[in-house]
């Protein structure tokens, strides 16, 4: 017996008394897929919200403090030789 | 806005229908035949598949010419292999005495036989599928056919004492 002739009686046994599919199965898939969906939905929702109030954020501390403004100098050179 | 989205929605759902009307009997088949279950009494692939139906639900309207067989096909078995893994034998659950035509297998066996053989998936595809290498794949499969061809006649679910030593020694 060939390892050929094995793997069609495999797959011969394989082909017998297929299971019943059960009449809710669609409902149930969608079911839980939608609740998938959504939930993934939120969360994306939720990540760009979080963006949006980090960028809103970082323009309010920036406009307030002016980082890029270079501070007024607070010493002076000594005066000497006057 | 609202309309779009409720148009889209029934659109998923009436795809989706068709898709399982066709696909759920030949799918909820090899589920069956994974986790050696009797095909009447099949909690576990029911499970499965079901799983497997709604993350492919999930992500229909960005499959973008996926086929959601293939798709369906490769989240059941990365999951089959996920939880043989991580929960094989959970302690206060007594595992049930395998059934079907490929009872006589361990579970890996059963995973190759049924993507190579009941699923035609090809021999590269199938290791790349299962994270193994080509060859283990090819010496799984003919390990396994050999155990039920010597196991059959011998009734349904007993695992014989001689198994034929891997490394391809039982090809002819």
């Amino acid at each position: 017996m060939n390892r050929r002739e094995r793997e069609a009686a495999v797959r011969r046994s394989m082909d017998r008394s297929p299971p019943r599919v059960p009449p809710g199965l669609c409902a149930d898939a969608v079911r839980r897929g939608g609740r998938l969906l959504r939930r993934r939905t939120a969360a994306r929702r939720l990540l760009w919200l979080l963006l949006l109030a980090a960028a809103v954020a970082f323009a309010v501390w920036a406009l307030a403090v002016q980082p890029w403004v270079a501070p007024p100098s607070e010493t002076t050179p000594p005066l000497t030789d006057w | 806005m609202r309309a779009r989205h409720a148009a889209r929605d029934a659109r998923r759902a009436r795809e989706f229908e068709a898709f399982v009307a066709g696909a759920a009997g030949r799918l909820l088949h090899a589920a069956t035949l994974l986790t050696a279950e009797p095909p009447d009494d099949n909690p576990r692939a029911l499970r499965l598949l079901t799983r497997a139906l709604a993350d492919t639900y999930a992500r229909w309207d960005r499959l973008r010419g996926e086929d959601p067989y293939d798709r369906v096909r490769c989240h059941l078995v990365t999951r089959f292999a996920r939880d043989l893994r991580h929960r094989y034998g959970v302690p206060g659950r007594a595992r049930r005495r395998p059934a079907g035509p490929l009872a006589a297998l361990g579970p890996r066996e059963r995973l190759v036989v049924v993507l190579r053989l009941y699923e035609g998936v090809a021999e590269e595809q199938a290791a790349a599928l299962l994270g193994l290498p080509r060859e283990r794949v090819d010496t799984l499969c003919a390990r396994a056919t050999a155990t039920l061809w010597s196991a059959r006649g011998s009734g349904d679910g007993a695992r014989p004492a001689t198994v034929t030593a891997p490394g391809g020694g039982t090809r002819s």
